[in-house]
């Protein structure tokens, strides 16, 4: 290639007037690239151009540059004071928002507990509610025994029967009180020990003569109730009441040996 | 430091660099601008508002593409031409004539404002009428060779050849 007649051509003046396409500015830079020759003269067009523009200038105004760079936001002398400025406030707020996070955390955990702690407490209140519940219930069953017992007492159809200790439990003593209108006694028998393991008291209706002793059934939970005050169903014409220790389960006919408390009924 | 350097700290947003570029080439711009608008103040605005543009838009220059005079020079003449098309600038500036740019240079008041300049402009009048018609059309119209030769109405071989006569006439102006 002749690099003479090419740069004779003319085609690098237009080349940095802009003057050519796309296609062909990129066949002069390769050439350029690969040509010093070429290269040079381009730069020393340039130097022309640039020149010649620059005469018809009527002269940059003073600050213009400053004008565009604060239009960018640029600004490189105030950098100081623009950095001394910005800081603080960047670390006010840096500082207040890590503040805020860390009460805002602490507020959380806080209430967290808080609500933890109630939650508890409601369950002990609960717990001790149905426990009172459960002792008002006590208290009102207890209340309506005493009131039945009360009524019983005071009742002119109930025969009350005193049952004495007998023999070896002398310093024993029970007491039935009698209501033939509902066929039922109640037996108060405070006055008689624990039975022993494997035993239990067994309460016969009497008739005299001849002696015929009838069953009215064990008390099972003798040791359990706390008023000893037992309800026992009655059907019998009783003339006389006694408690006898049998073996558990009952006996058919009393055991004289072990007989506690017997009483007779005195008035019919 | 050299130009292509200089060109790639300022794509990668380098205020130094972008700084020593406006004081190689803000004077160009500004001539080449003032050419079109034929107004101080709105040239000067226009001027800015190039450098501007230039700086948000960098990463579009590639050397491949052309140099980077020629890039800047675009973007100013394409900002100027824009600015007497807009609305305000018809109505206050109607007296846009087909003066060429010498004519800048026969009126005083401009070479009052640069005193370097008189030397080059000294020079720049007494080039030949056929070159500053193609140089005008070339450089600060930006034409292409093309429409150049539709204007003048001669081949595109006859305007290559005359508008490299024409700067190797000026270039020898500028090297004395």
């Amino acid at each position: 290639m002749d690099i003479k007649a090419y740069i004779e051509s003319g085609i690098l003046e237009l080349y940095v007037a802009g003057a050519l396409s796309e296609e062909e500015n990129k066949d002069v830079y390769a050439l350029m690239q690969q040509h010093p020759e070429i290269l040079q003269e381009v730069l020393d067009i340039e130097a022309a151009v640039v020149e010649l523009t620059a005469s018809v200038s009527p002269g940059t105004d003073d600050g213009a540059f400053e004008n565009i760079k604060q239009s960018l936001s640029l600004d490189s002398k105030d950098t100081s004071k623009v950095v001394s400025l910005a800081k603080p406030k960047y670390n006010w707020i840096t500082y207040t928002g890590w503040a805020a996070s860390i009460i805002l955390a602490l507020g959380l955990f806080w209430t967290i507990n808080k609500n933890d702690e109630l939650k508890s407490d409601i369950q002990i209140s609960k717990t001790q509610q149905s426990l009172l519940e459960t002792q008002i219930e006590h208290s009102k069953q207890s209340l309506g025994e005493a009131k039945t017992l009360i009524s019983v007492l005071r009742d002119n159809n109930i025969t009350q029967v005193p049952l004495a200790g007998q023999g070896n439990f002398e310093n024993t003593y029970a007491k039935v009180y009698w209501d033939k209108s509902s066929q039922r006694i109640f037996l108060d028998v405070l006055g008689l020990p624990d039975p022993p393991v494997g035993k239990v008291y067994q309460v016969w209706s009497l008739k005299l003569s001849p002696l015929t002793p009838t069953s009215l059934g064990t008390i099972d939970d003798f040791m359990t109730d706390d008023n000893k005050i037992f309800e026992i169903e009655n059907a019998n014409h009783s003339e006389a009441f006694g408690i006898t220790l049998e073996p558990a389960g009952g006996s058919e006919s009393p055991t004289m040996e072990q007989l506690y408390t017997l009483g007779v009924v005195t008035s019919s | 430091m050299p130009l292509e350097e200089l060109i790639l700290k300022f794509q990668k947003k380098d205020e130094k660099a972008f700084e020593h570029l406006y004081d190689m080439y803000s004077d160009s711009m500004l001539g080449a601008i003032y050419n079109i608008v034929r107004d101080h103040d709105v040239a000067q605005e226009v001027m800015q508002d190039v450098f501007i543009k230039a700086w948000h838009k960098s990463d579009t220059y590639s050397s491949k593409k052309g140099r980077f005079f020629t890039w800047m020079l675009n973007i100013a003449r394409n900002a100027a031409i824009d600015k007497t098309r807009s609305k305000d600038f018809k109505t206050s500036k109607q007296n846009l004539n087909a003066d060429f740019f010498v004519g800048i240079l026969e009126s005083e008041d401009n070479l009052d404002n640069k005193t370097d300049a008189i030397g080059i402009a000294k020079f720049v009048k007494k080039l030949a009428k056929k070159c500053i018609e193609v140089i005008e059309l070339l450089y600060f119209k930006g034409y292409t060779q093309t429409e150049a030769s539709e204007a003048l109405d001669m081949p595109i071989g006859t305007i290559k050849t005359r508008n490299r006569n024409c700067i190797k006439e000026l270039r020898n102006m500028v090297v004395k």
